[in-house]
């Protein structure tokens, strides 16, 4: 396990260098599916640079990070790279965890084999099957062209995704305190893992043997105590942002700037052109409706999964990946490393095909349409856009494909696999 | 003829209570006009106006009755004066770009379009509501679109300009300067500046300007200025204003090829008599490479000559006095001969020199190039560059780069306000050493952004114009200039106050930049709106569906025939069908 692992390690480590070192950094940097003006490299350097000549940062609209990142680069600058290279193995520090939630398992296992109807034993993953799970997550978020790319464009995005995997880690660990401290990082930095409070919330619970039950004390007791630990650093955090600079410019060129996408510079969402093509009159409206909806998933989802809280925080991450308003490659990446880890699936799978062949052909129209759009100038912005809304529209059937499959194994588990239908003959299973 | 006091004094004498005796302050108030012709190298001719009316009154002091009885000042300028409290106020219209290399330096430089600097007295609170009144205003007088001037087009400069005229130059929160580049020069916008001069264009030097002549020209300017000055007969602070009218007439185009120009040929018209209110009126003709009469011929011929000091330069001017009868001559009318004997030899050199473009291609990204020669053999000097960019070029400072002679130049001051999107533009102001004889280069990286789709204009395709960058500089004067500021300096050479005796200002202004930027597709609103949202239900529904429903195993419903056999069964009352 270690040896292959570090073989991954080293093999990752040397593409990254390679491409770092190449003329393809500063091409790759510039592209839109892989920066967006949230988590540019370049807006950093200009951040740095304004500030060096006594301007704020914020005074522009050209600098959407947060005040710790400017913090954190002011320090590391020259070292960028080696910032960069180091975030993604905190992605792996989850894979390793999830390791030992197969310890976890094992224990279930035998728990559960005498529950669960005998013909689901296959159903259930043998702890040999999981040995390899963390491999494979590793292996899938550090070779993942997505991650690749978006590493060597130095894209904050990657740091974003290094707290949220620490945030999991610390969660699937049981620390309650440094789960909610690295949640209200999360959170500072983009707004949108607010939502994965209620998994977090559930997980604990779970942990804990508390029953989610409204009317029981215990739930609110802990609850309240989580809430406050989120709440409280939350606060702390932000006050030590406005003592950076001495002033509150950050809250409205960072969280309004993602709330009201005044920035209309092509990426790989829905809100770009969604908005350049907006009638004035329905602006408003139609911000607060693209909002909710990453939001509102949050409680029927938590409803549906409450047993399930850590397939939950998947299909949060996915959620605010694909509806998010400056969606990059970097957050797609994130919760393709989980998938793996649901590879017992792969039975129920009903799309993966298309699902793949379509995301393989809008990666590679991409760039293809853009330099049309842009460079050669015999393409429009509608070439562009399409293929967004399908790269869009092949994502959400990935999620709904792996929830479709989870949902139906678990019905398996528990009514028996081989279903027969009252004359005798073989079943299908329909949603109704 | 000289300027009268017109002291009209009306007493009410009689036994009311109210007995105020109405004085209206004196009219002290001259108008001077004069008319300069410098032949170019090229074989163009540079014709140039300058109306100036001085009137010693105060339309800023408080206390006092508002002014209100006009005479040669024109009475919309002095109201909108005194509402918006200005101090100085500076508004050129120009058709054309001045081409510094070719045909020198300009007496009072202009940018392309209509560009409004307005310095603001410092009792005034709301110093952009203001502004943005001033504008409407000067749009309705001046028949402009400069209305069109608002927080996404206006910076308040801290070092570029400063006021010409008396003033704390201090506080550049009074200050706006504006520029529109796109801005059309037409008859339209002549007219009613020729109708702010006291003899309109019915005498004096005004009946030269029409239209069709005018703007068959390669580069035309109108201005106006009017500013607080300081004259040393009064003590006293008095208002000038200045109308200068530039043009630049093509050789070819204008002159049908031929090297000589008259002002029939240049104007249609020809002199007939001076203004009778103007207190000198006067044509000067530059002599200066023309000693011996070598070059090209001149008649009339006129015995008056002067010498002045213009940019750095010492120039000889024939001088024809209009206010005196025999420069008209027998036939009551006169015009003016230049005739080319010779070639030409080469100009000199302008000592300060700019130009501007951008590099790059694509929609994405690009750069903007600023060159300045700095032409002199020995000296070096500094220079302001001043640079507004519209807030959808995204500039990255972090890019600045400025080179002399392939060495890095670093500024001495750089003032740099980022812009905000759709409220302000970026504004770069920086202090640059140019060293002697040598070429710099201003380099800085901007990014393209994609607007809305309202924001656009109706043609999208054609770019969206980026106003001239300005460059002031005191340029080392080879000849002494003078200081002392007299009533009898011609105009040309007194506009720009002069402080030191060894160089002159200087203010270059670059090419107006024309860039494009991705377009979306007009005629998608609602495909765009539709499908985005069918995307998004698409998830919704997908999600509603694993939500809400449970998975049962699926009986298929028994056939038609079956089930209206259970139905007619239950009603019999006897048992159903499998």
């Amino acid at each position: 396990m270690a040896a292959p692992l570090t073989l991954l390690l080293i093999v990752a480590v040397t593409i990254r260098a390679v491409l770092f070192r190449s003329s393809l950094a500063e091409l790759i940097s510039e592209r839109v599916e892989v920066v967006s003006p949230l988590n540019a490299w370049k807006r950093v350097v200009e951040g740095l640079a304004l500030l060096d000549l006594g301007v704020s940062p914020y005074s522009g609209d050209v600098f959407h990070e947060t005040p710790l990142m400017i913090y954190l680069f002011h320090f590391t600058v020259d070292y960028a790279e080696i910032v960069f290279m180091v975030s993604p193995y905190f992605v792996d520090c989850l894979s390793c965890f999830l390791a030992s939630l197969d310890r976890f398992r094992k224990q279930k296992y035998a728990l559960e084999s005498d529950r669960y109807p005998a013909d689901c034993l296959e159903l259930l993953r043998s702890p040999k099957e999981m040995f390899y799970i963390p491999l494979k997550v590793a292996m899938f978020y550090l070779l993942n062209p997505f991650t690749i790319l978006s590493c060597v464009a130095k894209s904050t995005c990657g740091l974003n995704n290094a707290i949220i995997a620490l945030f999991i880690f610390c969660t699937l660990k049981g620390s309650a305190l440094l789960s909610g401290i690295l949640l209200a990082l999360a959170t500072y930095q983009s707004i949108y893992p607010l939502t994965l409070f209620a998994p977090a919330l559930l997980f604990f619970l779970q942990r804990l043997y508390i029953p989610v039950n409204l009317r029981r004390s215990s739930f609110w007791c802990f609850t309240l105590q989580y809430a406050f630990i989120y709440v409280g650093s939350l606060v702390v955090i932000t006050g030590l942002s406005f003592f950076l600079l001495g002033s509150w410019d950050f809250i409205p060129s960072v969280y309004g700037f993602i709330f009201s996408v005044p920035d209309l510079t092509p990426n790989i969402g829905l809100f770009w052109y969604f908005f350049a093509e907006m009638f004035e009159h329905f602006r408003l409206f139609f911000i607060c409706v693209f909002q909710i909806n990453v939001f509102f998933y949050t409680i029927p989802l938590s409803i549906k999964l409450k047993e399930h809280p850590v397939f939950l925080i998947f299909m949060q991450i996915a959620i605010i990946s694909i509806f998010k308003s400056y969606p990059t490659v970097g957050d797609v990446a994130l919760y393709m490393a989980f998938l793996p880890a649901w590879s017992h699936l792969y039975r129920f799978l009903r799309n993966i095909f298309l699902v793949s062949c379509v995301l393989l052909a809008c990666s590679a129209l991409f760039p293809v349409l853009w330099h049309l759009w842009i460079y050669a100038g015999s393409a429009n912005s509608n070439f562009y856009y399409a293929i967004t809304l399908l790269f869009n529209f092949g994502q959400i059937l990935l999620v709904s494909d792996y929830f479709y499959a989870y949902l139906r194994r678990e019905h398996h588990l528990t009514h028996g696999l081989y279903l027969k239908k009252k004359d005798g003959t073989e079943a299908t299973l329909v949603l109704k | 003829m000289q300027w009268q006091s017109t002291d009209v004094e009306v007493n009410r004498s009689d036994g009311t209570k109210n007995s105020e005796t109405f004085t209206p302050a004196p009219a002290k108030d001259q108008f001077q006009e004069e008319l300069v012709i410098r032949p170019l190298h090229s074989g163009d001719i540079y014709a140039s106006f300058q109306f100036r009316t001085l009137w010693d009154t105060d339309f800023l002091q408080e206390g006092q009755k508002k002014v209100s009885h006009y005479r040669l000042f024109p009475k919309s300028l002095g109201q909108v004066l005194s509402k918006f409290s200005v101090q100085e106020l500076h508004i050129s219209f120009t058709q054309g770009f001045w081409r510094t290399m070719q045909w020198g330096q300009p007496f009072i430089p202009s940018p392309p379009g209509a560009e409004l600097w307005v310095w603001f007295h410092h009792t005034v609170s709301d110093v952009d509501g203001n502004w943005k009144e001033l504008t409407n205003v000067l749009s309705g007088i001046f028949c402009a679109s400069l209305n069109f001037i608002d927080m996404t087009n206006t910076v308040q400069p801290s070092a570029s300009f400063k006021p010409l005229g008396l003033g704390n130059a201090t506080d550049h929160r009074f200050l706006r300067y504006a520029t529109l580049p796109r801005e059309i020069v037409c008859t339209e916008n002549l007219t009613p500046w020729k109708k702010l001069l006291p003899c309109g264009s019915k005498a004096g030097l005004a009946v030269l300007m029409k239209s069709e002549k005018l703007f068959h020209s390669s580069f035309h300017s109108q201005a106006v200025h009017i500013r607080p000055i300081c004259q040393a007969s009064f003590f006293s602070k008095s208002w000038e204003l200045r109308q200068t009218l530039n043009v630049v007439f093509d050789h070819y185009t204008s002159g049908q090829g031929k090297k000589e120009w008259s002002l029939f040929k240049m104007f249609s018209r020809t002199l007939t008599e001076a203004c009778p209110l103007a207190s000198s009126s006067k044509v000067y003709v530059d002599i200066t490479d023309n000693p011996e009469g070598e070059l090209f011929e001149l008649s009339p011929a006129t015995p008056l000559l002067s010498q002045a000091v213009v940019l750095g330069d010492r120039r000889t001017y024939s001088v024809y006095d209009l206010t005196r009868a025999e420069t008209f001559g027998q036939l009551r009318s006169f015009n003016l001969l230049l005739r080319w004997k010779g070639d030409s030899g080469d100009m000199l050199r302008p000592l300060l020199h700019a130009e501007r473009y951008v590099a790059g291609f694509g929609l994405q990204t690009g750069e903007i190039h600023t060159v300045i020669y700095n032409n002199h053999p020995y000296r070096a000097f500094p220079v302001l560059l001043m640079d507004s960019v519209p807030w959808y070029l995204q500039l990255y400072i972090h890019t600045l780069t400025v080179t002399s002679k392939s060495r890095d130049n670093k500024p001495s001051y750089i003032h740099y306000q980022p812009a905000k999107d759709r409220h302000r533009p970026h504004l770069l102001e920086m202090l640059i050493q140019l060293p002697p004889h040598s070429m710099t280069e201003v380099t800085v990286q901007f990014e393209r952004a994609l607007l809305k789709w309202t924001e656009y204009t109706p043609d999208p395709n054609h770019g969206f114009y980026v106003g001239s960058s300005v460059i002031s500089a005191l340029v080392p004067s080879m000849v002494a200039m003078s200081t002392n500021f007299t009533q009898d300096q011609p105009l040309f050479s007194s506009f720009v106050p002069v402080k030191e005796e060894s160089s002159y200002f200087v203010r270059v202004y670059t090419e107006p930049l024309l860039v494009n930027l991705p377009t979306p597709d007009f005629s998608m609103p609602y495909n765009v709106i539709c499908l985005t949202c069918t995307v998004v239900a698409v998830g919704y529904g997908s999600f509603y569906n694993l939500l809400t429903r449970t998975f049962q195993v699926d009986e298929p419903s028994p056939p038609l025939a079956k089930r209206l056999a259970n139905f007619i069964r239950r009603i019999r009352g006897v048992p159903l069908l499998a």
